[in-house]
Protein backbone atom coordinates (compact mmCIF):
# COMPACT_ATOMS: atom_id res chain seq x y z
CA UNK A 1 0.00 0.00 0.00
CA UNK A 2 3.04 2.28 1.13
CA UNK A 3 5.76 1.61 -0.31
CA UNK A 4 9.49 3.87 0.49
CA UNK A 5 12.54 3.24 -1.44
CA UNK A 6 15.47 5.14 -0.44
CA UNK A 7 14.29 8.00 1.21
CA UNK A 8 16.81 10.77 1.74
CA UNK A 9 15.49 14.07 3.71
CA UNK A 10 17.31 17.23 4.29
CA UNK A 11 17.19 19.74 6.24
CA UNK A 12 19.32 22.41 5.07
CA UNK A 13 22.75 20.97 4.65
CA UNK A 14 21.97 18.08 6.93
CA UNK A 15 20.49 15.08 6.10
CA UNK A 16 18.16 13.59 8.03
CA UNK A 17 16.71 10.59 6.80
CA UNK A 18 19.67 8.67 4.99
CA UNK A 19 18.22 6.27 2.86
CA UNK A 20 15.71 4.23 4.54
CA UNK A 21 13.42 1.65 2.44
CA UNK A 22 10.24 0.50 3.86
CA UNK A 23 6.79 -1.27 2.90
CA UNK A 24 3.29 -0.93 4.20
CA UNK A 25 0.95 -3.88 3.47
CA UNK A 26 -3.19 -2.94 3.44
CA UNK A 27 -4.46 -3.72 7.03
CA UNK A 28 -1.07 -3.83 8.72
CA UNK A 29 -0.11 -2.04 11.70
CA UNK A 30 3.70 -1.04 11.21
CA UNK A 31 5.98 0.50 14.18
CA UNK A 32 8.84 2.36 13.42
CA UNK A 33 10.53 2.81 16.76
CA UNK A 34 14.00 4.64 18.07
CA UNK A 35 15.42 7.24 19.68
CA UNK A 36 14.66 11.17 19.77
CA UNK A 37 16.03 12.52 16.61
CA UNK A 38 16.35 9.42 14.27
CA UNK A 39 14.38 10.89 11.59
CA UNK A 40 11.37 9.05 12.49
CA UNK A 41 8.71 12.10 12.41
CA UNK A 42 11.18 13.69 9.41
CA UNK A 43 9.77 10.66 7.46
CA UNK A 44 6.50 11.21 8.16
CA UNK A 45 6.17 14.07 7.42
CA UNK A 46 7.68 13.71 4.15
CA UNK A 47 5.04 11.07 3.17
CA UNK A 48 2.65 14.05 4.15
CA UNK A 49 4.32 16.58 1.57
CA UNK A 50 5.12 19.04 4.53
CA UNK A 51 8.72 18.60 3.53
CA UNK A 52 9.65 19.39 0.31
CA UNK A 53 12.95 18.44 -1.54
CA UNK A 54 12.97 14.61 -0.76
CA UNK A 55 15.25 12.40 -2.82
CA UNK A 56 14.31 8.43 -3.83
CA UNK A 57 10.73 7.59 -3.86
CA UNK A 58 7.39 7.31 -1.72
CA UNK A 59 4.52 5.27 -3.46
CA UNK A 60 1.07 5.19 -2.28
CA UNK A 61 -1.60 2.83 -3.78
CA UNK A 62 1.09 2.48 -6.85
CA UNK A 63 1.40 6.25 -7.43
CA UNK A 64 4.37 8.33 -5.91
CA UNK A 65 3.57 11.35 -4.21
CA UNK A 66 6.35 13.28 -5.46
CA UNK A 67 5.49 17.02 -5.09
CA UNK A 68 2.54 16.21 -3.65
CA UNK A 69 1.09 19.18 -1.25
CA UNK A 70 -0.59 18.31 2.16
CA UNK A 71 -3.88 18.81 0.73
CA UNK A 72 -3.21 16.40 -1.93
CA UNK A 73 -1.73 13.43 0.00
CA UNK A 74 -4.86 14.28 2.21
CA UNK A 75 -7.18 13.98 -0.50
CA UNK A 76 -5.49 10.10 -1.68
CA UNK A 77 -6.67 8.83 1.39
CA UNK A 78 -3.50 9.89 4.01
CA UNK A 79 -3.89 11.31 7.62
CA UNK A 80 -1.60 12.15 9.89
CA UNK A 81 -1.80 12.48 14.00
CA UNK A 82 1.20 14.61 14.39
CA UNK A 83 3.39 15.08 17.04
CA UNK A 84 2.15 16.96 19.92
CA UNK A 85 -1.62 16.83 18.93
CA UNK A 86 -1.44 20.21 16.62
CA UNK A 87 -5.03 20.50 17.53
CA UNK A 88 -6.60 23.68 17.06
CA UNK A 89 -7.00 25.06 20.72
CA UNK A 90 -9.67 27.59 20.48
CA UNK A 91 -12.46 26.15 18.24
CA UNK A 92 -14.73 23.53 19.80
CA UNK A 93 -14.33 20.26 19.58
CA UNK A 94 -16.84 19.50 16.84
CA UNK A 95 -15.10 22.31 14.47
CA UNK A 96 -11.59 20.37 14.90
CA UNK A 97 -13.32 17.21 13.73
CA UNK A 98 -15.21 19.34 11.11
CA UNK A 99 -11.83 21.10 10.21
CA UNK A 100 -10.46 17.15 9.53
CA UNK A 101 -13.24 16.59 6.90
CA UNK A 102 -12.25 19.73 5.25
CA UNK A 103 -11.24 18.38 1.68
CA UNK A 104 -14.33 15.99 2.05
CA UNK A 105 -16.65 18.66 2.48
CA UNK A 106 -14.53 20.23 -0.46
CA UNK A 107 -15.88 17.13 -2.82
CA UNK A 108 -19.14 17.71 -2.05
CA UNK A 109 -19.28 13.93 0.55
CA UNK A 110 -21.90 15.61 3.08
CA UNK A 111 -23.28 12.64 3.67
CA UNK A 112 -19.91 10.50 4.32
CA UNK A 113 -19.01 13.23 6.64
CA UNK A 114 -21.52 13.08 8.52
CA UNK A 115 -21.32 9.28 9.23
CA UNK A 116 -17.79 9.42 9.59
CA UNK A 117 -18.35 11.77 12.59
CA UNK A 118 -21.13 9.42 13.94
CA UNK A 119 -18.24 6.64 13.77
CA UNK A 120 -15.68 9.21 15.66
CA UNK A 121 -18.09 10.33 18.02
CA UNK A 122 -18.56 6.68 19.08
CA UNK A 123 -14.98 5.32 19.21
CA UNK A 124 -14.23 8.39 21.77
CA UNK A 125 -17.38 8.81 23.72
CA UNK A 126 -15.66 11.62 25.26
CA UNK A 127 -15.45 13.43 22.01
CA UNK A 128 -19.75 13.59 22.21
CA UNK A 129 -19.70 14.89 25.94
CA UNK A 130 -17.27 17.73 25.39
CA UNK A 131 -18.48 18.61 21.83
CA UNK A 132 -18.90 22.24 22.44
CA UNK A 133 -16.04 22.99 24.46
CA UNK A 134 -12.97 24.90 23.13
CA UNK A 135 -10.50 22.12 22.31
CA UNK A 136 -7.84 23.69 24.69
CA UNK A 137 -9.57 23.09 27.67
CA UNK A 138 -9.47 19.21 27.14
CA UNK A 139 -7.37 16.64 28.96
CA UNK A 140 -3.93 15.56 27.30
CA UNK A 141 -5.76 12.18 26.65
CA UNK A 142 -8.49 13.49 25.11
CA UNK A 143 -6.67 16.20 22.74
CA UNK A 144 -5.04 12.91 21.71
CA UNK A 145 -7.99 11.67 21.14
CA UNK A 146 -9.36 14.31 19.34
CA UNK A 147 -6.30 14.65 17.07
CA UNK A 148 -7.02 10.96 16.39
CA UNK A 149 -10.77 11.92 15.57
CA UNK A 150 -9.49 14.68 13.19
CA UNK A 151 -7.43 13.05 11.70
CA UNK A 152 -10.31 9.85 10.77
CA UNK A 153 -12.41 12.70 9.41
CA UNK A 154 -11.05 13.09 5.92
CA UNK A 155 -12.00 8.73 5.90
CA UNK A 156 -8.41 7.99 5.38
CA UNK A 157 -7.14 4.17 3.94
CA UNK A 158 -3.64 5.13 5.49
CA UNK A 159 -2.99 6.73 8.92
CA UNK A 160 0.06 7.82 10.41
CA UNK A 161 0.80 8.55 13.56
CA UNK A 162 3.40 10.16 15.26
CA UNK A 163 4.17 9.54 19.24
CA UNK A 164 0.06 9.11 20.09
CA UNK A 165 1.74 7.72 23.68
CA UNK A 166 3.67 11.00 24.58
CA UNK A 167 3.50 11.85 27.91
CA UNK A 168 0.02 10.04 28.72
CA UNK A 169 -0.32 8.18 31.64
CA UNK A 170 -0.36 4.18 30.97
CA UNK A 171 -3.76 3.23 31.04
CA UNK A 172 -4.85 5.96 28.32
CA UNK A 173 -2.48 4.86 26.36
CA UNK A 174 -3.82 1.47 26.49
CA UNK A 175 -6.96 2.50 25.75
CA UNK A 176 -5.60 4.44 22.71
CA UNK A 177 -3.85 1.79 21.41
CA UNK A 178 -7.21 -0.41 21.76
CA UNK A 179 -8.84 1.98 19.39
CA UNK A 180 -5.49 1.60 16.83
CA UNK A 181 -6.04 -1.91 17.06
CA UNK A 182 -9.61 -1.38 16.14
CA UNK A 183 -9.22 0.59 13.45
CA UNK A 184 -6.78 -2.20 11.71
CA UNK A 185 -9.85 -3.70 11.85
CA UNK A 186 -12.14 -1.74 10.12
CA UNK A 187 -9.61 -2.23 7.37
CA UNK A 188 -7.49 1.17 8.17
CA UNK A 189 -3.80 0.16 7.28
CA UNK A 190 -1.13 2.19 10.12
CA UNK A 191 2.23 3.39 10.42
CA UNK A 192 2.90 3.84 13.85
CA UNK A 193 5.75 6.30 15.12
CA UNK A 194 6.44 5.39 18.85
CA UNK A 195 9.43 5.54 21.59
CA UNK A 196 7.34 3.72 23.66
CA UNK A 197 8.99 0.43 21.73
CA UNK A 198 7.06 -2.26 24.38
CA UNK A 199 3.24 -1.15 23.62
CA UNK A 200 3.76 -0.04 19.82
CA UNK A 201 5.81 -3.72 19.10
CA UNK A 202 3.08 -5.23 20.99
CA UNK A 203 -0.13 -4.32 18.34
CA UNK A 204 2.14 -4.29 15.45
CA UNK A 205 2.89 -6.78 12.64
CA UNK A 206 6.08 -5.44 11.66
CA UNK A 207 8.78 -2.98 13.18
CA UNK A 208 11.39 -0.53 11.90
CA UNK A 209 14.06 0.25 13.85
CA UNK A 210 15.61 3.89 13.59
CA UNK A 211 18.79 4.96 14.24
CA UNK A 212 20.48 8.30 13.04
CA UNK A 213 18.33 8.52 9.80
CA UNK A 214 18.91 4.83 8.97
CA UNK A 215 16.55 1.43 9.40
CA UNK A 216 19.16 -0.82 11.57
CA UNK A 217 16.85 -3.95 12.07
CA UNK A 218 13.67 -4.71 11.18
CA UNK A 219 11.66 -7.53 11.58
CA UNK A 220 8.54 -9.12 12.86
CA UNK A 221 7.12 -7.29 15.79
CA UNK A 222 7.50 -10.83 17.93
CA UNK A 223 10.81 -11.26 17.28
CA UNK A 224 11.40 -7.19 17.49
CA UNK A 225 10.54 -7.87 21.40
CA UNK A 226 12.10 -10.75 21.99
CA UNK A 227 15.47 -9.38 19.97
CA UNK A 228 18.43 -8.58 22.83
CA UNK A 229 19.73 -5.66 20.80
CA UNK A 230 16.24 -3.91 21.01
CA UNK A 231 15.44 -4.89 24.63
CA UNK A 232 18.69 -3.34 25.49
CA UNK A 233 17.90 0.16 23.35
CA UNK A 234 14.62 0.45 23.62
CA UNK A 235 12.42 -1.38 26.24
CA UNK A 236 14.48 -0.82 29.17
CA UNK A 237 13.64 2.52 29.52
CA UNK A 238 10.23 2.79 31.68
CA UNK A 239 8.76 5.64 29.88
CA UNK A 240 5.37 5.13 32.15
CA UNK A 241 7.57 7.75 35.00
CA UNK A 242 6.85 10.24 32.17
CA UNK A 243 3.52 11.63 32.26
CA UNK A 244 1.68 14.35 32.92
CA UNK A 245 -1.81 13.14 32.78
CA UNK B 1 -26.76 68.47 26.17
CA UNK B 2 -27.54 68.76 22.37
CA UNK B 3 -23.79 69.59 21.93
CA UNK B 4 -22.71 66.59 23.38
CA UNK B 5 -25.30 64.29 21.66
CA UNK B 6 -24.16 66.02 18.54
CA UNK B 7 -20.22 65.39 19.07
CA UNK B 8 -21.23 61.38 20.07
CA UNK B 9 -23.35 61.10 16.39
CA UNK B 10 -20.12 62.74 14.66
CA UNK B 11 -18.08 60.31 17.32
CA UNK B 12 -19.95 56.85 16.32
CA UNK B 13 -19.84 58.27 12.46
CA UNK B 14 -16.21 58.13 12.17
CA UNK B 15 -15.76 55.23 14.87
CA UNK B 16 -17.81 52.89 12.20
CA UNK B 17 -15.14 54.24 9.63
CA UNK B 18 -12.22 53.67 11.83
CA UNK B 19 -13.62 50.12 12.85
CA UNK B 20 -14.23 48.83 9.65
CA UNK B 21 -10.39 49.89 8.76
CA UNK B 22 -9.04 48.27 11.89
CA UNK B 23 -11.08 44.92 10.99
CA UNK B 24 -9.25 44.90 7.69
CA UNK B 25 -5.81 45.36 9.71
CA UNK B 26 -6.53 42.61 12.42
CA UNK B 27 -8.02 40.19 9.83
CA UNK B 28 -4.67 40.53 7.85
CA UNK B 29 -2.78 40.37 10.98
CA UNK B 30 -4.28 37.40 12.37
CA UNK B 31 -3.97 35.35 9.22
CA UNK B 32 -0.45 36.43 8.10
CA UNK B 33 1.18 38.47 11.07
CA UNK B 34 1.62 41.04 8.52
CA UNK B 35 0.48 44.82 9.05
CA UNK B 36 -0.22 45.84 5.44
CA UNK B 37 0.80 49.40 4.89
CA UNK B 38 -1.00 49.90 1.75
CA UNK B 39 -4.27 48.79 3.85
CA UNK B 40 -5.16 52.84 3.61
CA UNK B 41 -4.80 52.88 -0.08
CA UNK B 42 -7.21 50.31 -0.50
CA UNK B 43 -9.81 52.69 1.30
CA UNK B 44 -8.51 55.11 -0.68
CA UNK B 45 -9.55 52.62 -4.28
CA UNK B 46 -13.08 52.14 -2.82
CA UNK B 47 -13.85 55.93 -2.45
CA UNK B 48 -12.21 56.56 -5.76
CA UNK B 49 -14.22 53.97 -7.71
CA UNK B 50 -17.36 55.19 -5.69
CA UNK B 51 -16.21 58.86 -7.08
CA UNK B 52 -16.10 57.12 -10.78
CA UNK B 53 -19.60 54.66 -10.41
CA UNK B 54 -21.74 56.97 -8.71
CA UNK B 55 -20.06 59.77 -9.16
CA UNK B 56 -19.35 60.36 -12.41
CA UNK B 57 -20.83 57.41 -14.23
CA UNK B 58 -24.36 57.76 -12.55
CA UNK B 59 -25.02 54.04 -12.34
CA UNK B 60 -27.77 53.53 -9.43
CA UNK B 61 -26.57 53.62 -5.77
CA UNK B 62 -26.17 49.90 -4.94
CA UNK B 63 -24.26 48.45 -7.84
CA UNK B 64 -22.37 51.39 -7.70
CA UNK B 65 -21.11 49.90 -4.17
CA UNK B 66 -21.30 46.34 -5.34
CA UNK B 67 -18.75 46.99 -8.43
CA UNK B 68 -16.58 49.18 -6.07
CA UNK B 69 -16.15 46.06 -3.33
CA UNK B 70 -15.51 43.96 -6.02
CA UNK B 71 -12.84 46.00 -8.00
CA UNK B 72 -10.78 47.18 -5.33
CA UNK B 73 -11.20 43.37 -3.58
CA UNK B 74 -10.27 42.30 -7.00
CA UNK B 75 -7.09 44.38 -6.51
CA UNK B 76 -6.46 43.07 -2.81
CA UNK B 77 -5.88 39.61 -4.52
CA UNK B 78 -3.53 40.77 -6.81
CA UNK B 79 -1.75 42.69 -4.68
CA UNK B 80 -1.15 39.05 -2.80
CA UNK B 81 -0.80 36.81 -6.05
CA UNK B 82 1.95 39.58 -7.58
CA UNK B 83 3.64 41.20 -4.95
CA UNK B 84 3.60 38.97 -1.99
CA UNK B 85 3.10 35.14 -3.06
CA UNK B 86 6.29 36.09 -5.10
CA UNK B 87 8.75 36.60 -2.80
CA UNK B 88 11.16 34.47 -2.80
CA UNK B 89 12.47 34.56 0.75
CA UNK B 90 8.99 35.75 2.41
CA UNK B 91 10.93 36.92 6.01
CA UNK B 92 8.80 39.60 7.89
CA UNK B 93 10.30 42.41 7.39
CA UNK B 94 10.87 41.70 3.65
CA UNK B 95 7.11 41.47 3.30
CA UNK B 96 5.98 44.67 5.28
CA UNK B 97 8.55 47.10 3.35
CA UNK B 98 6.50 45.24 0.23
CA UNK B 99 3.37 46.72 1.58
CA UNK B 100 4.93 50.52 2.30
CA UNK B 101 6.11 49.94 -1.02
CA UNK B 102 2.62 49.05 -2.99
CA UNK B 103 1.12 51.86 -0.72
CA UNK B 104 3.59 54.64 -2.62
CA UNK B 105 2.44 52.42 -5.71
CA UNK B 106 -1.16 52.29 -5.50
CA UNK B 107 -1.23 55.89 -4.45
CA UNK B 108 0.86 57.16 -7.73
CA UNK B 109 -1.86 55.09 -9.88
CA UNK B 110 -4.58 57.00 -8.41
CA UNK B 111 -2.47 60.06 -9.10
CA UNK B 112 -2.75 58.49 -12.55
CA UNK B 113 -6.37 57.54 -12.81
CA UNK B 114 -7.94 59.80 -10.89
CA UNK B 115 -5.58 63.18 -11.20
CA UNK B 116 -4.98 65.38 -7.91
CA UNK B 117 -8.24 66.83 -7.89
CA UNK B 118 -10.25 66.51 -4.42
CA UNK B 119 -13.82 65.04 -5.53
CA UNK B 120 -16.88 64.31 -3.25
CA UNK B 121 -20.15 62.49 -3.89
CA UNK B 122 -23.55 63.40 -2.50
CA UNK B 123 -24.96 61.30 -0.01
CA UNK B 124 -26.25 57.95 -0.81
CA UNK B 125 -29.65 59.18 -0.03
CA UNK B 126 -31.28 62.43 0.36
CA UNK B 127 -33.79 62.26 3.87
CA UNK B 128 -33.51 65.08 6.27
CA UNK B 129 -31.44 64.86 9.62
CA UNK B 130 -32.80 63.45 12.43
CA UNK B 131 -33.26 65.64 14.97
CA UNK B 132 -32.76 64.08 18.30
CA UNK B 133 -32.68 66.57 21.45
CA UNK B 134 -31.53 69.24 18.95
CA UNK B 135 -28.98 66.97 17.97
CA UNK B 136 -28.56 66.12 13.89
CA UNK B 137 -28.18 62.95 12.63
CA UNK B 138 -27.08 63.09 9.23
CA UNK B 139 -29.15 60.44 6.63
CA UNK B 140 -25.00 59.47 6.00
CA UNK B 141 -24.73 58.89 9.68
CA UNK B 142 -27.10 56.05 9.53
CA UNK B 143 -26.01 54.78 6.18
CA UNK B 144 -22.29 54.70 7.46
CA UNK B 145 -23.66 53.06 10.62
CA UNK B 146 -25.92 50.08 8.74
CA UNK B 147 -23.55 48.94 6.76
CA UNK B 148 -20.82 48.63 9.58
CA UNK B 149 -23.11 46.83 10.90
CA UNK B 150 -24.01 44.64 8.09
CA UNK B 151 -20.78 44.41 7.30
CA UNK B 152 -19.36 43.29 11.13
CA UNK B 153 -22.31 40.64 11.13
CA UNK B 154 -21.59 39.28 7.74
CA UNK B 155 -18.08 38.77 8.56
CA UNK B 156 -18.73 37.36 11.67
CA UNK B 157 -21.39 35.13 10.46
CA UNK B 158 -18.49 34.10 7.51
CA UNK B 159 -16.51 33.21 9.94
CA UNK B 160 -18.41 31.30 12.52
CA UNK B 161 -20.70 29.38 10.55
CA UNK B 162 -18.95 28.71 6.75
CA UNK B 163 -16.36 26.07 5.88
CA UNK B 164 -14.21 28.32 4.39
CA UNK B 165 -14.30 30.57 7.35
CA UNK B 166 -13.48 28.19 9.81
CA UNK B 167 -10.57 27.10 8.06
CA UNK B 168 -9.15 30.37 7.26
CA UNK B 169 -9.57 30.80 11.12
CA UNK B 170 -8.18 27.51 11.84
CA UNK B 171 -4.91 28.45 9.67
CA UNK B 172 -4.77 31.48 11.63
CA UNK B 173 -4.39 29.43 14.47
CA UNK B 174 -1.47 27.37 13.19
CA UNK B 175 -0.99 27.11 10.02
CA UNK B 176 1.26 23.45 10.49
CA UNK B 177 -1.94 22.09 12.08
CA UNK B 178 -4.49 23.60 8.72
CA UNK B 179 -1.84 22.18 6.11
CA UNK B 180 -2.12 18.63 8.02
CA UNK B 181 -5.63 18.37 8.25
CA UNK B 182 -5.40 19.35 4.42
CA UNK B 183 -6.21 23.10 4.24
CA UNK B 184 -4.58 24.86 1.67
CA UNK B 185 -3.15 27.31 3.39
CA UNK B 186 -1.56 29.54 0.96
CA UNK B 187 -5.61 29.43 -0.70
CA UNK B 188 -6.66 30.91 2.80
CA UNK B 189 -3.64 33.71 2.95
CA UNK B 190 -5.20 34.72 -0.59
CA UNK B 191 -8.41 34.96 0.97
CA UNK B 192 -7.19 36.76 3.86
CA UNK B 193 -5.65 39.72 1.80
CA UNK B 194 -9.01 39.66 -0.78
CA UNK B 195 -11.51 40.32 2.50
CA UNK B 196 -8.83 42.83 3.79
CA UNK B 197 -9.61 44.46 1.04
CA UNK B 198 -13.04 44.06 0.80
CA UNK B 199 -13.06 45.65 4.46
CA UNK B 200 -11.25 48.94 3.35
CA UNK B 201 -13.13 49.19 0.20
CA UNK B 202 -16.40 49.58 2.64
CA UNK B 203 -14.66 51.95 4.91
CA UNK B 204 -13.84 53.93 1.10
CA UNK B 205 -17.24 53.32 -0.15
CA UNK B 206 -18.64 54.86 2.82
CA UNK B 207 -16.78 57.79 3.51
CA UNK B 208 -17.26 58.58 -0.14
CA UNK B 209 -19.96 61.02 0.45
CA UNK B 210 -18.70 62.64 3.56
CA UNK B 211 -15.06 63.64 3.16
CA UNK B 212 -13.35 65.03 0.38
CA UNK B 213 -11.50 62.09 -1.73
CA UNK B 214 -8.17 62.46 -4.08
CA UNK B 215 -5.36 59.67 -4.55
CA UNK B 216 -3.74 60.76 -1.50
CA UNK B 217 -6.49 60.38 0.91
CA UNK B 218 -5.31 56.83 2.19
CA UNK B 219 -2.31 57.67 4.36
CA UNK B 220 -3.85 59.48 6.95
CA UNK B 221 -6.92 57.00 6.69
CA UNK B 222 -4.92 54.55 6.96
CA UNK B 223 -3.18 55.53 9.84
CA UNK B 224 -5.97 56.05 12.26
CA UNK B 225 -7.65 52.52 11.31
CA UNK B 226 -3.93 51.29 12.42
CA UNK B 227 -4.26 53.23 15.52
CA UNK B 228 -7.76 52.11 16.31
CA UNK B 229 -6.83 48.43 15.75
CA UNK B 230 -3.28 48.83 17.84
CA UNK B 231 -5.69 50.73 20.57
CA UNK B 232 -8.29 47.65 20.71
CA UNK B 233 -5.58 44.89 20.72
CA UNK B 234 -4.50 43.98 16.72
CA UNK B 235 -5.57 40.75 15.60
CA UNK B 236 -9.19 40.81 17.98
CA UNK B 237 -12.47 41.58 16.11
CA UNK B 238 -14.04 43.12 19.14
CA UNK B 239 -10.65 44.83 19.88
CA UNK B 240 -11.13 46.56 16.43
CA UNK B 241 -14.36 47.77 17.17
CA UNK B 242 -13.75 48.94 20.65
CA UNK B 243 -10.74 50.84 19.35
CA UNK B 244 -12.49 52.01 16.50
CA UNK B 245 -15.62 54.01 18.22
CA UNK B 246 -13.21 54.82 20.93
CA UNK B 247 -11.12 56.90 18.57
CA UNK B 248 -14.34 58.27 16.82
CA UNK B 249 -15.66 60.10 19.95
CA UNK B 250 -12.32 60.67 21.72
CA UNK B 251 -11.86 62.31 18.25
CA UNK B 252 -15.13 63.88 18.25
CA UNK B 253 -15.43 65.32 21.84
CA UNK B 254 -11.11 66.75 21.41
CA UNK B 255 -12.34 68.58 18.62
CA UNK B 256 -15.58 69.54 20.15
CA UNK B 257 -14.91 70.66 23.69
CA UNK B 258 -10.99 71.09 22.92
CA UNK B 259 -9.61 72.56 19.71
CA UNK B 260 -10.29 71.22 16.26
CA UNK B 261 -6.77 71.35 16.38
CA UNK B 262 -6.05 68.27 18.65
CA UNK B 263 -8.40 66.16 15.50
CA UNK B 264 -5.12 63.99 14.17
CA UNK B 265 -3.06 64.30 16.86
CA UNK B 266 -5.76 62.27 19.20
CA UNK B 267 -5.42 59.07 17.26
CA UNK B 268 -1.48 59.17 17.82
CA UNK B 269 -1.59 60.36 21.56
CA UNK B 270 -3.95 57.81 22.10
CA UNK B 271 -1.50 55.10 20.61
CA UNK B 272 1.46 56.52 22.39
CA UNK B 273 -0.33 55.96 25.80
CA UNK B 274 -2.12 52.81 24.95
CA UNK B 275 1.37 51.59 24.09
CA UNK B 276 3.20 52.75 27.22
CA UNK B 277 0.38 51.41 29.68
CA UNK B 278 -1.04 48.50 27.92
CA UNK B 279 1.41 47.94 24.70
CA UNK B 280 -0.63 44.64 23.56
CA UNK B 281 -4.04 47.04 22.99
CA UNK B 282 -7.21 46.66 25.11
CA UNK B 283 -8.15 43.39 24.31
CA UNK B 284 -4.92 41.90 24.18
CA UNK B 285 -4.43 39.14 21.98
CA UNK B 286 -2.38 37.19 24.33
CA UNK B 287 -5.65 37.31 26.57
CA UNK B 288 -8.24 36.69 23.81
CA UNK B 289 -7.11 34.98 20.87
CA UNK B 290 -8.49 35.70 17.60
CA UNK B 291 -11.70 36.39 15.71
N1 LIG C 1 12.99 21.80 11.39
C1 LIG C 1 14.20 21.22 11.51
N2 LIG C 1 15.31 21.90 11.11
C2 LIG C 1 16.53 21.33 11.21
N3 LIG C 1 16.76 20.11 11.67
C3 LIG C 1 15.70 19.38 12.10
C4 LIG C 1 14.37 19.90 12.03
N4 LIG C 1 13.53 18.97 12.50
C5 LIG C 1 14.29 17.93 12.85
N5 LIG C 1 15.60 18.16 12.62
C6 LIG C 1 16.71 17.24 12.84
O1 LIG C 1 16.47 16.07 12.11
C7 LIG C 1 16.77 14.93 12.86
C8 LIG C 1 15.58 14.00 12.93
O2 LIG C 1 14.54 14.59 13.68
P1 LIG C 1 13.12 13.93 13.85
O3 LIG C 1 12.68 13.43 12.53
O4 LIG C 1 12.25 14.91 14.53
O5 LIG C 1 13.45 12.71 14.80
P2 LIG C 1 12.45 11.83 15.67
O6 LIG C 1 11.06 12.13 15.24
O7 LIG C 1 12.90 10.45 15.38
O8 LIG C 1 12.69 12.21 17.07
C9 LIG C 1 17.22 15.41 14.23
O9 LIG C 1 18.63 15.35 14.27
C10 LIG C 1 16.76 16.82 14.29
O10 LIG C 1 17.67 17.61 15.02
MG1 LIG D 1 9.60 12.89 16.41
Amino acid sequence: MLRITNLKCYYGRIMAVKGVSLSVKKSQIIALIGANGSGKSTLLEAVCGLLPGWEGDIAFEGASLKGCDPTAVVKKGISLVPEGRLIFPPLSVLDNLKLGAYTMYRKREHALVRQTLEKVLELFPILRQRAKQPAGTLSGGEQQMLAIGRALMSHPRLLLLDEPSMGLAPMIVEKIFQILESLRKDGITILLVEQNAQAALQIADHGYVFETGSVVLQGPASELLADQEVKRAYLGKDYGEFYDD
Amino acid sequence: MQEFIQYFFSGITNGAIYAVIAIGFSMLYNSTELINFAHGEFVMLGSMCMITFFGSMHLPLIPAIILAIVCVTAAGLLFERLAIRTVKNPEHIVLIIITVGASIFLRGLGMLIWGKDAFSIPPFSSHPPLDIHGAKLLSQSIWIILIFLLTTVGLQLFYKKTLTGKAMEANAISKRAAWIVGIPSRLMVTLAFGLSATMGAVAGVIIAPVTMCSYDMGTMIGLKGFCAAMLGGLGSLWGALIGGFLLGILEAFGVGFVSSGLKDATAFLLLLFILYVRPGGIISSADVKRF
